[in-house]
Formats: C-alpha cells, sequence, structure tokens
C-alpha cells in the first residue's frame, strides 16, 4: 500500500493529468451539442450496422418463400398478357362511347415494307380499306413520334408517305410557346435522325432542346412528342426561321405503327371545302 | 519576490485572456488559423509550482476560455494536456535540483530551449484543441492544417512578445 502511494505521488504529474484530461473530455462531450451529437450517432451507428448484418441474413432465409410468391405472380402475369395478345386488333372493333366522346381512336398496324435510303421513302402496312384505313391519316410510332401520312389504300394493305419524303409537311409547335412551323425532312441534309421545322416566325426564339410537338391542325392529334431543336434560328431569305431537330422515332427500326382515325375529319374536311381559296 | 511573481502572473493571466478574448478571438486567417496566445500564462508559470497547482491553473485558465467561446471543456482539456507535455519536458530537459531561474522564459532559459519548449507545448495544446473541437477524423486532412497553420501563428506571437520582454540584464 505504501509502495502504492510512492509509486502515485512520484508519477504524479501522469496520474494528475489523466483526472484532469477525462474531467475535461466529459465537460467537452456533456456540454457541448454537436459533441454530444456525434458520440451518440456513432454509437447509433454500430448498433444500425449491426442491425443490417442480421436483416441482410433474415433476407437470405426468406428467398425461398419470396421466390416462389414471385413465381407465382410472374404466371398470373404470363397469362394475362396471353389472353391480350389473343385479341384480335386487327379487327376494328367498334366501341359506343358515349361517355366521352371520343375522336381519336388508334389502330395498330405492323410494316410490311419499310425503306430508309431513298429520297421520298414509302412503307407499307398490313391494314387496308377492310380495318377502316382512309387516306391521310395520320401515323405515328408505337412509344412516340410521327410517322408519316397514309397514301394509298387497297383492300388489305396501306402505303404511308412516310416523313422522310419530299411532299410530307407535317404541322407542329415548339411545346413552350405554341409557335407554329412545319416538320418537314431532307432539305440538305438526308439523315434520318434529323428533320428540320420550317416557317417558324421571327420574332419567335428557339434554343437548342426546345421541344417539338405537333400542333393538331391537321390529321395528327395535338401534343405527340417529335423531337427537339439541336440547331435553332437558322435564319432563311424569307421573313421564317428554320431549326433542325433531332427525331425520336427511329425510322430504321420500325416494325409496329399506330393508324390514327379521326371520327371528325370528314365532317372537318367538308366543311372546310366550302371556303374557296383566294376568295 | 514571491509576492511579486504572483502579482506579475496575475496580470500576465489579465492581460493575455484580455488580448485573446476581446482582440485574437476576432481574427483569423482565411478560417484556418486563430492564434491562441494565452497558453504564454502556462508557459511562463514559475518552475516551483506543486503539479496539482499548475493542472488547477491550466483547467481554470482553460475553463474561462471556453466559457467566452462557448465550447465547454474543449479549452480545458488542451490547457490540461499542455500541463503535462510542460511537466514531462521540463523535466527530461532540466536538472531538478539545479534550477535557480525562476520561470521558464526566453530571457532566462536562451532561446534553444525556450523555441522547443515552446513548440512542444503549442503543438500538443492545438492538436487537442483542434480535434476537440472537429471532433471527427473524417476531415483530418483539413483539421490538421489548421492546426499546423495556428501552431506557426502562435508560436511567431508568443517569441514574438517574448523578444519585446526581453530582459538583457537577467542573462
Amino acid at each position: 500500500m505504501r509502495n502504492l502511494w510512492i509509486f502515485v505521488s512520484r508519477y504524479n504529474a501522469f496520474f494528475l493529468f489523466i483526472i484532469f484530461f477525462l474531467i475535461g473530455i466529459y465537460l467537452t462531450v456533456k456540454n457541448n451539442a454537436y459533441q454530444r451529437s456525434v458520440t451518440l450517432n456513432s454509437s447509433n451507428e454500430v448498433i444500425g450496422t449491426a442491425y443490417e448484418r442480421l436483416n441482410v441474413f433474415k433476407r437470405y432465409l426468406n428467398l425461398g418463400m419470396v421466390n416462389d410468391s414471385l413465381a407465382a405472380e410472374n404466371a398470373k402475369l404470363k397469362s394475362e398478357l396471353l389472353a391480350l395478345h389473343t385479341i384480335d386488333t386487327a379487327k376494328d372493333v367498334k366501341v359506343v362511347d358515349t361517355l366521352t366522346d371520343q375522336q381519336y381512336t388508334y389502330l395498330a398496324a405492323k410494316v410490311v415494307k419499310n425503306s430508309v435510303t431513298l429520297r421520298n421513302n414509302i412503307m407499307t402496312i398490313n391494314k387496308g380499306s377492310v380495318d377502316g384505313i382512309k387516306n391521310g391519316m395520320a401515323v405515328i410510332a408505337p412509344q412516340r413520334g410521327v410517322v408519316g401520312l397514309i397514301r394509298d389504300v387497297s383492300e388489305h394493305l396501306a402505303t404511308i408517305q412516310s416523313l422522310l419524303h419530299k411532299d410530307t409537311r407535317i404541322s407542329v409547335s415548339l411545346k413552350k410557346n405554341h409557335a407554329l412551323g412545319s416538320l418537314v425532312w431532307g432539305d440538305g441534309n438526308f439523315d434520318i435522325r434529323k428533320a428540320f421545322i420550317k416557317e417558324v416566325p421571327n420574332h419567335i426564339k428557339m434554343y437548342v432542346g426546345d421541344s417539338v410537338i405537333t400542333s393538331g391542325y391537321g390529321s395528327f392529334p395535338a401534343g405527340i412528342f417529335v423531337g427537339k431543336i439541336i440547331k435553332p434560328n437558322v435564319a432563311t431569305n424569307d421573313n421564317f426561321l428554320s431549326g433542325e431537330l433531332n427525331l425520336v422515332t427511329d425510322f430504321s427500326t420500325l416494325q409496329y405503327v399506330y393508324v390514327i382515325k379521326d371520327k371528325k375529319a370528314e365532317e372537318q374536311k367538308a366543311l372546310e371545302s366550302l371556303v374557296k381559296p383566294n376568295e | 519576490m514571491n509576492s511579486r511573481i504572483i502579482i506579475v502572473n496575475i496580470i500576465r493571466w489579465f492581460v493575455l485572456l484580455f488580448v485573446q478574448i476581446f482582440l485574437l478571438k476576432n481574427m483569423g486567417f482565411y478560417d484556418l488559423s486563430t492564434p491562441f496566445i494565452y497558453i504564454l500564462f502556462l508557459l511562463l508559470l514559475p518552475f516551483g509550482m506543486p503539479n496539482i497547482l499548475l493542472y488547477l491553473l491550466a483547467f481554470g485558465t482553460g475553463l474561462t476560455l471556453d466559457a467566452f467561446y462557448d465550447t465547454m471543456g474543449v479549452h480545458a482539456t488542451a490547457c490540461v494536456v499542455l500541463a503535462f507535455v510542460r511537466i514531462s519536458f521540463i523535466s527530461i530537459s532540466l536538472n531538478r535540483d539545479a534550477i535557480d531561474d525562476p520561470e521558464p522564459s526566453l530571457s532566462y532559459m536562451g532561446f534553444q530551449w525556450f523555441s522547443l519548449y515552446a513548440f512542444l507545448c503549442v503543438i500538443a495544446h492545438h492538436l487537442v484543441l483542434f480535434f476537440l473541437e472537429t471532433f471527427r477524423l473524417t476531415e483530418i486532412g483539413y483539421t490538421l492544417m489548421r492546426c499546423g497553420i495556428s501552431c506557426i501563428f502562435t508560436l511567431l506571437i508568443i517569441l514574438l512578445v517574448e523578444f519585446i520582454f526581453y530582459k538583457r540584464t537577467s542573462r
């Protein structure tokens, strides 16, 4: 005991240091909000990590059960998908819609012939007059983007004058300010991924990345996404601006298209034919 | 003689803490370096003090600083570490019986000994201070940089003060 006392008093500097140091640390952690939160948090972190480890282990044990339920769900979805496939979308099913008076109906069609390499490209689809397809109907791509207009119709087939054609003009507008323009392709650039928006009024500012959508003034319903401007404000020698845009439609890989039937197309045509041009 | 030392130390304590709290607290060098000149008081305490008194003084000085800096315990801990370094360094470098100088100041001990003494004490104090302040190891690079630059700053000011109050005759 006496030796211990001698030992302690001989190294009293060290023991006093330990005592005062611990008091200081205690004060620091106890009285400062930040230090306290860190010490508490780090201990929570330890506990949290332990729980996480445990959960991984538990998940592994449950894998068999999860697997079974997933397989059952998969089978259910598959059978539903099959049921959907077997419905013949080829036939123009008449649905009497008295509630919303739907103006546009879509008809899926398979592309049986396609071309992208010519100056004027024509596609053929496997739906014809039997399915109610008429000249001048709009055609869009399955995901998004425009394809073209119906040109000639036979009983079971129809040709599409695609956008990649010198006579195709589609009424489009800039999404942000609804400025009108015409979508054309192949004016000095035969890249099938690019097209031009022309006849935009001069006071409209176009920027790179502006979205171009259909305006709804032609056969196309309004709001179909066409592409994004990549080269804006190309001045032409008339009073309009042009812009180059990237098409979202990939014409080279088209397999299915949607033909859009406009219920009011004939009525509109008949009405507008009453106005004589240059009257 | 004895009462004179006590009075000198009390005046020094007030002056240094005043300068530290009202002047240097508002100084900073790009948020990297803050000088802590008040530790000069602990460096210059006389040789013959009992260890317990030294620790109590260090702890009390630190707590006073903490009260003004709103960092309860941080300065106190750093000052306790400084006191430990001071006691260890003096007992290693000096013969206990041969000490006849009253205090470990530049004018009594010479530049070489005092600068090493001040350097070790300052670096120990600042390391503890900055690491307790940040209280995490993820920002260790930034903390060390702050610590290093502050050390240089503090050390320069301490040496400057010591040279200003240099007593040529006593050497």
